[in-house]
């Protein structure tokens, strides 16, 4: 009994992980311009496949070893990544921000990224499934009736590390006050000397660059890629931000492994065909409950 | 004269030429059933625009609902006129489905509005970005447990509409479904537009400008917004079974997220909070899905750019908030649809 709750705990560990890195980037996003960016489950999507054709032309074109491949596609597929959120951000979101356009019309476009890369990606290279290639070897740990690979350790122990990084570049540096500032006031800011856009594109690099390593990090532990994975896994981390309080990046990251640990145990027990059911059902009321997230704090608001 | 009557005469002979036009088979079957879509996306999008545009909230889970009516409509209908397998036989005699028929959908549409609460009910203390994942997560919830539910098909799906239809047509051979459609399209924008227009649209549009103000101005609030969801999900509920009937086959894949988005894209095209900008552009967007239907998959991409491209230029949509008649005001001597 204990063995196979620790055996679940360790699989909902990895699988939050990647609510987690993705919630990240909503949170953040959303900590700053107060948008939804909707189209973050699909960069997470569009990382996934520049992982796999950074890892395809390292392993295959320079005939690097595994671990050179790794080591030259997490740079790589980080700063594309990052280069397609800010892209997004410089077409589509920054000139309605600069008109003060009403904050849904933001949503929508957002939205509207999101369908435009699934489906350029789905009409580009073909509804056929991607097999990520094996970049390094699995090692199976067994302690004491329980199995941890070394994949698990790794998304597990680079999840943690990202977030305190995180966490202290928001609480520590003068860009994370820049950007803690901007979501308190942000016609304020730019008459502080603060530069208002640099520090938004700053916000999306981190936000995509987290995506495009959970992208990495997805497709070495699931080597199956298609071009509807960050659809699904995207509305899911929303949801797991929402649920931490969005804006918050300890909510985000707790929401996470929340969201993975009830997604998981609920497959430990219960038909898989119930996940989704309960996993959003734990939402609904969690919402309700607490209309602000675990973390997030209601504001006052002046008529 | 002419501005009383107009309506009263246009509705009638349009719905009267489509008929006749279906019953004499002018039109051939595919453009019959591209209308037939037009009218319930026409039903889909205007009753979203009750509650994303009227009342100003963010809900992008309207395909759940959809999902509701179309199936329990189905259900109700293949339980009561049909022989199926899972059901066995007709629960009445077959030549009783011609009168039950709009019944049956509105039956559909009732039980839409209930699950219309799964969103009301939360709606009373959670607001703005939080309530629009509720909306999704309703969906979720929707299409997930109807998918869990073996004994009705799961993800495979339902069918044994056309059967109904089949004894409908057996008993009197018209053109059932195009009537229908037409009757319940125009039914909604009927019973859409005298809401907006009555007291409890103006309480549904002070909940748009200001929450709060309106409810120290003793807008009852919470009652405003339980009956609007529920409108909004029963219409959506009554284009589903329509959809359903109309197809002949429901499967809960069609309602995913990404039908809800296509109806979100119809309310943000037409203009929120403009009834008639919901209706040109629910045709809008039909004709232009079956006329951008060759480039396959690239349709997908062409429509959300489009759409971003419009929200760079004419955020507000084709209509913004007007109406018809306040943009071509000469047009108001000639009609008057309340």
């Amino acid at each position: 009994m204990l063995e196979s709750f620790l055996q679940n705990l360790i699989n909902a560990l990895q699988w939050g992980s990647f609510y987690a890195l993705i919630a990240l980037g909503y949170t953040l996003v959303y900590g700053v311009l107060t948008l939804i960016n909707f189209a973050h489950g699909d960069i997470f999507m569009v990382g996934a496949y520049i992982a796999f054709f950074a890892a395809s032309f390292a392993l295959t074109t320079l005939g690097l070893s595994g671990w050179a491949a790794l080591a030259l596609t997490i740079p790589i597929t980080m700063i594309l990544t990052a280069m397609v959120g800010v892209t997004l951000e410089r077409i589509a979101y920054r000139p309605l921000r600069r008109k003060g356009a009403n904050r849904l019309y933001v949503v929508i476009t957002a939205l509207m990224c999101g369908l435009i890369l699934e489906h350029s990606n789905l009409a580009i290279l073909g509804a056929s499934r991607k097999a990520f290639p094996t970049l390094i070897d699995l090692k199976i740990y067994h302690i004491g009736g329980v199995t941890i690979t070394n994949l698990n350790i790794a998304v597990i122990l680079v999840t943690s590390l990202v977030f305190i990084m995180l966490h202290k570049i928001v609480t520590k540096t003068r860009v994370g006050m820049a950007m803690r500032a901007i979501s308190y006031d942000k016609f304020a800011v730019p008459l502080m000397g603060i530069p208002l856009d640099n520090i938004i594109v700053i916000t999306f690099i981190l936000g995509s660059g987290l995506a495009g390593l959970a992208g990495l990090m997805f497709a070495m532990s699931y080597p199956v890629l298609e071009p509807y994975m960050g659809a699904l896994i995207g509305w899911k981390a929303f949801i797991a931000a929402v649920v931490g309080g969005i804006g918050d990046i300890r909510g985000a990251f707790l929401g996470g492994f929340l969201l993975g640990a009830v997604e998981i145990m609920v497959v430990a027990f219960f038909p898989s065909t119930l996940r989704d059911l309960i996993a959003f059902t734990v939402l609904l009321v969690i919402l309700t409950l607490r209309p602000t997230g675990l973390f997030g704090i209601a504001k006052t608001t002046k008529i | 004269m002419l501005r009383r009557y107009s309506v009263h005469l246009i509705l009638p002979s349009l719905g009267g030429l489509l008929v006749y036009s279906a019953y004499e088979e002018l039109l051939g079957l595919y453009t019959l059933s591209v209308l037939m879509f037009m009218g319930v996306n026409i039903i889909l999008s205007s009753s979203l625009n009750l509650v994303n545009g009227y009342m100003g909230e963010f809900s992008c889970g309207h395909a759940g609902f959809m999902c509701v009516g179309a199936y329990v409509s189905s259900l109700l209908g293949v339980w009561l006129f049909a022989k199926d397998r899972v059901f066995g036989a007709p629960f009445l005699d077959p030549d009783y489905a011609i009168y039950a028929f709009p019944f049956i959908i509105l039956i559909g549409g009732i039980a839409a509005a209930i699950a219309g609460l799964l969103v009301a009910i939360p709606s009373y203390k959670t607001r703005g970005d939080y309530l629009a994942i509720i909306t999704i997560a309703a969906n979720y919830i929707i299409i997930s447990s109807i998918e869990n539910i073996g004994s009705i098909g799961g993800s495979r799906g339902f069918m044994g509409m056309k059967r109904v239809i089949g004894s409908m047509e057996d008993i009197a051979d018209l053109p059932w479904m195009p009537i229908w459609v037409f009757i319940f399209t125009v039914g909604t924008i009927w019973v859409l537009r005298r809401y907006v227009s009555s007291t409890f649209g103006k309480g549904v549009s002070a909940i748009c400008q200001d929450e709060v103000a309106a409810e120290i101005m003793s807008v009852n609030t919470n009652k405003m917004k339980t009956i609007s969801f529920m409108l909004s999900s029963g219409l959506a509920g009554i284009g589903g079974g329509l959809f359903a009937y109309i197809i002949g086959y429901v499967n809960p894949g069609s309602f995913t997220i990404l039908k809800s988005t296509e109806v979100l894209v119809m309310v943000y095209l037409g203009g929120m909070g403009s009834l008639s900008g919901s209706v040109l552009s629910a045709i809008l967007f039909t004709f232009l899905l079956e006329l951008l239907r060759p480039l396959g998959i690239f349709k997908w991409v062409i429509i959300p750019l489009m759409l971003v491209i419009m929200m760079q230029f004419r955020p507000e949509g084709i209509m913004g908030k007007r109406e018809l008649g306040d943009i071509f005001p000469r047009l108001k001597r000639f009609y008057r649809f309340k």
